[in-house]
């Protein structure tokens, strides 16, 4: 058994002879050679029981026949599927040698995605700050990803934060987010699509694609790796990028090889040999023990007998064995590129024969059609779009989100509703189109027997209908804070993303907070508790009763240095209105002048 | 603003001590007599089952500004979604809105000042809306006078001295409201003194006995 056989078939572009490539003389050479070889290689090895089968004789059985079909009509199709998988084994050695990869290295993602993220919020640091990324360590926050400018000081990735600190006092650093990376990673993939449909995510800075035909309509592997590169230098991202035969060679090549390299598969063991053991993509002690033994590059281990290297590594996982990476590097053992389906994209349209001036009587077929593609995906729409497009070109837009994923049309429709009100028809739209952007998985689900709806699915959808009317920020649910500070214990969150969250109750705190709080003007002070006498709003208030002080300390770890302490104080007016004031500081505290009065709630 | 001052009337006898578990879901007003007081929304929420729901609040943006935010550690363990509106249409819509959800607890609108779109067809709607959903509807009217309105029930509420705190008798302890319900659908009006009992935590109302020598009393001082 020979590694070929471990080949998917189904990886391989089906042969089509109705669609003709682009003959490149180089590529045809190619194929020719491989061609040849293979036949060659049949009419040695000669197999008696792969030969064409004979008629009449017993087919051998499909494992995966489906029930139903037919024996004998099964036949004249089994062998010519025989016939196919025979040659693809056959030539598969030479095959997954013929094969173009392309490894695109983005050596500093992380950080790159940072910059460009802080640009965009308009807080980016200026240009040649070292900043650097970090991540919690378990003793300290450790160096994640570094920019140009503290890489040119000597820091990298894997040393602690406050090491780094002593070598560079200027560093800035941030806290990395791997799961948002590997996000953004994620989109760059799909996006990375448009130059070849073969595309995967490799590792967590790298993607990998399978050119293999896709490289002409670029005009041929230099120009598109150019392209790549340009494009790549647009977003603001440092690429590197190698086309070899093999996955494992252009892996190495893409990071050890020289910039955009182009290897074929005659000088495959002439590019790689000079390379240091790590482009085997080996873990770090394979790598230390090989150096150990002498086998610093590829060549050296290359040199080396197999049964040797079998003996010595062949138990271990992956990225311990070389002569598995050596294998896999050198085309022995084939690797496909797997790359996952695209998610699925639902977008309908109407293209109206008359332009229309309100355009609402058309959105619930729209919504329907919309629904229908949901269901049958079984998926339900998260975020919504509209797009009105005038005769005169112009495009008006509106979005709605949901806080569940929702297959409902009337529901849509009515996220939409009073949106379209303002919109200036002109001389009338003649097309609309309605997409989900975000779309989730909403598998489907048995209603309640007694007809009745489902309170949390109500609640979800009163939601959806008042952040599209108000806006995502008009709706807030709050979530507890770490914090002792009464403003900051509350964060009051769009209640689209928010999920509830319990307060634990008490009885010392006010139904309402003013924010800001407000100052007091004190007509009568006494040396304990709060003011007897005070002004607010410009009405005179008395103090009838109290309870207090309730001290609320700054948070030195948050706050700047200098902040005063609060005493809170709950008082009841000689009306029998009651108040939360607070005095802000100690006389004497040196920390300012007097100290002031404030306002900051009301109780029940 | 001044309104006729309230006739004092004693509460009948047959009157039941704890009506907030047989109110019907319905739409009430409340009109706080001095408007940054935190009475009302108290009074509101008192009557609001926490266990069936979130409470959905409304605010348009002159209630937020004079009277401050909701704040969730003082409304006693409730679950509340704020809703911040600008006019006082806005906040007509959104009840409507939330109105017709019987998974929400209650919903509670502010409205700042007198407003020509609340008038007797849109509390009508409200009403209606709110009777037909079992969802609870209060609307905290403030600077405005009494106009005509559908409401069922409508109060005037004002802050009455708390409740002494047995260990320290200079500080304030559980909340009283002086609660005069001027106008009813289905019952006589009254005036109470209400408040939360000190065991069971539930809103009850007493008689109004010697309200007029404490109010003589606060009018002097």
């Amino acid at each position: 058994m020979s590694g070929g056989d471990k080949l998917p078939v189904l990886a391989f572009p089906a042969p089509s002879p109705s669609r003709p490539r682009a003959a490149d003389p180089r590529q045809l050479a190619r194929a020719a050679e491989a061609l040849r070889r293979a036949t060659e290689g049949k009419a040695t090895l000669g197999r008696p029981d792969e030969g064409p089968p004979a008629p009449g004789a017993p087919m051998p059985e499909d494992s995966f026949t489906p029930v139903g079909i037919p024996r004998g009509r099964a036949g004249p199709r089994e062998s010519g599927r025989e016939g196919l998988s025979e040659i693809s084994r056959i030539a598969a050695p030479k095959d997954a040698a013929a094969r173009r990869i392309l490894s695109l290295h983005l050596p500093h993602f992380a950080i790159e995605r940072w910059q460009r993220q802080a640009a965009r919020g308009g807080e980016a640091p200026p240009e040649g700050t070292p900043l650097a990324l970090a991540l919690e360590g378990p003793h300290g926050p450790v160096i994640h990803a570094v920019n140009g400018a503290a890489r040119a000081m000597g820091l990298g990735p894997g040393a602690r934060v406050v090491d780094m600190r002593a070598i560079c006092p200027e560093l800035r650093t941030a806290f990395a987010d791997p799961r948002a990376d590997a996000a953004a990673l994620q989109r760059l993939m799909l996006w990375a699509r448009r130059w070849c449909p073969w595309t995967a995510v490799d590792g967590v800075d790298a993607l990998v694609m399978d050119i293999t035909g896709a490289d002409h309509l670029w005009g041929g592997e230099a120009m598109m790796l150019e392209e790549i590169g340009t494009r790549l230098a647009g977003l603001g991202l440092t690429a590197r990028a190698a086309i070899a035969p093999t996955r494992g060679a252009a892996w190495a090549l893409a990071r050890f090889g020289a910039a955009r390299a182009i290897c074929g598969a005659e000088d495959l063991v002439m590019r790689t040999d000079p390379l240091p053991a790590t482009a085997l993509r080996l873990d770090a002690a394979t790598v230390q023990l090989l150096d150990r033994l002498g086998l610093s590059t590829i060549g050296a281990l290359r040199a080396v007998p197999r049964p040797s290297l079998a003996r010595r590594f062949r138990a271990g996982p992956p990225e311990a064995d070389p002569l598995l990476r050596l294998d896999q590097l050198s085309g022995r053992t084939a690797e496909p590129v797997d790359s996952p389906d695209d998610p699925p994209r639902f977008a309908v349209q109407a293209r109206l024969p008359e332009p229309v001036i309100d355009p609402v009587p058309h959105l619930p077929a729209l919504a329907d059609e919309l629904c229908a593609a949901l269901v049958a995906a079984g998926f339900g729409a998260r975020r919504l779009a509209l797009a009105l497009y005038r005769t005169d070109g112009e495009v008006a837009q509106a979005q709605a989100a949901t806080s569940r994923p929702s297959h409902d049309a009337a529901h849509m429709v009515r996220l939409f509703e009073g949106r379209l009100d303002g919109l200036d028809p002109g001389f009338g739209f003649d097309l609309i189109t309605l997409a989900a952007l975000v779309a989730e998985a909403l598998p489907p689900r048995q209603r309640r027997l007694d007809g009745e709806a489902e309170s949390a699915e109500d609640l979800a959808r009163l939601i959806d209908r008042l952040s599209a009317r108000f806006g995502a920020r008009a709706l807030t649910r709050p979530r507890p804070a770490p914090s002792h500070i009464p403003e900051r214990q509350t964060l009051w969150l769009p209640a689209l993303h928010l999920p509830p969250q319990r307060f634990a109750p008490r009885a010392d705190r006010p139904l309402r907070l003013f924010e800001p709080p407000e100052e007091l003007r004190v007509l009568y002070a006494v040396p304990e508790g709060p003011p007897a006498q005070f002004v607010w709003r410009r009405q005179r208030l008395r103090v009838a009763r109290f309870a207090g002080p309730e001290r609320i300390a700054p948070e030195w770890w948050r706050d700047r240095p200098g902040t005063r302490l609060r005493d809170y104080f709950r008082i009841e007016d000689h009306t029998g209105r009651r108040f939360w004031l607070y005095r802000e500081g100690l006389l004497g505290d040196g920390r300012g002048a007097e100290p002031r009065w404030f306002l900051h709630g009301a109780f029940a | 603003m001044t309104w006729p001052p309230p006739a004092s009337c004693p509460a009948p006898p047959n009157t039941p001590r704890r009506f907030a578990a047989l109110r019907q879901p319905t739409l009430s007003e409340i009109f706080p007599e001095t408007a940054p007081d935190a009475a009302a929304p108290a009074f509101a929420l008192a009557h609001l089952d926490a266990a069936k729901g979130p409470v959905l609040w409304i605010q348009d943006r002159l209630s937020l500004r004079e009277t401050g935010h909701p704040f969730p550690p003082g409304l006693g363990g409730r679950e509340v979604l704020h809703l911040q509106v600008s006019r006082a249409i806005d906040v007509l819509w959104a009840m409507e809105q939330g109105l017709g959800c019987p998974a929400l607890g209650g919903v509670i609108g502010e409205v700042w000042g007198t407003a020509p779109a609340l008038d007797f067809t849109a509390t009508k709607r409200l009403a209606l809306r709110s009777e037909a959903h079992g969802v609870p509807a209060w609307l905290i009217r403030r600077a405005a006078p009494p106009e005509l309105s559908a409401a069922r029930e409508r109060w005037r509420l004002g802050a009455l001295p708390a409740r002494p705190v047995p260990d320290d008798p200079r500080a304030p302890g559980a909340p009283l409201w002086n609660a005069e319900l001027f106008r009813a659908r289905w019952r006589a009006p009254g005036r109470w003194v209400a408040g939360h009992e000190p065991q069971s935590g539930e809103l009850h109302f007493d008689h109004a006995v010697g309200m007029e020598a404490a109010e003589a009393a606060r009018a002097m001082a």
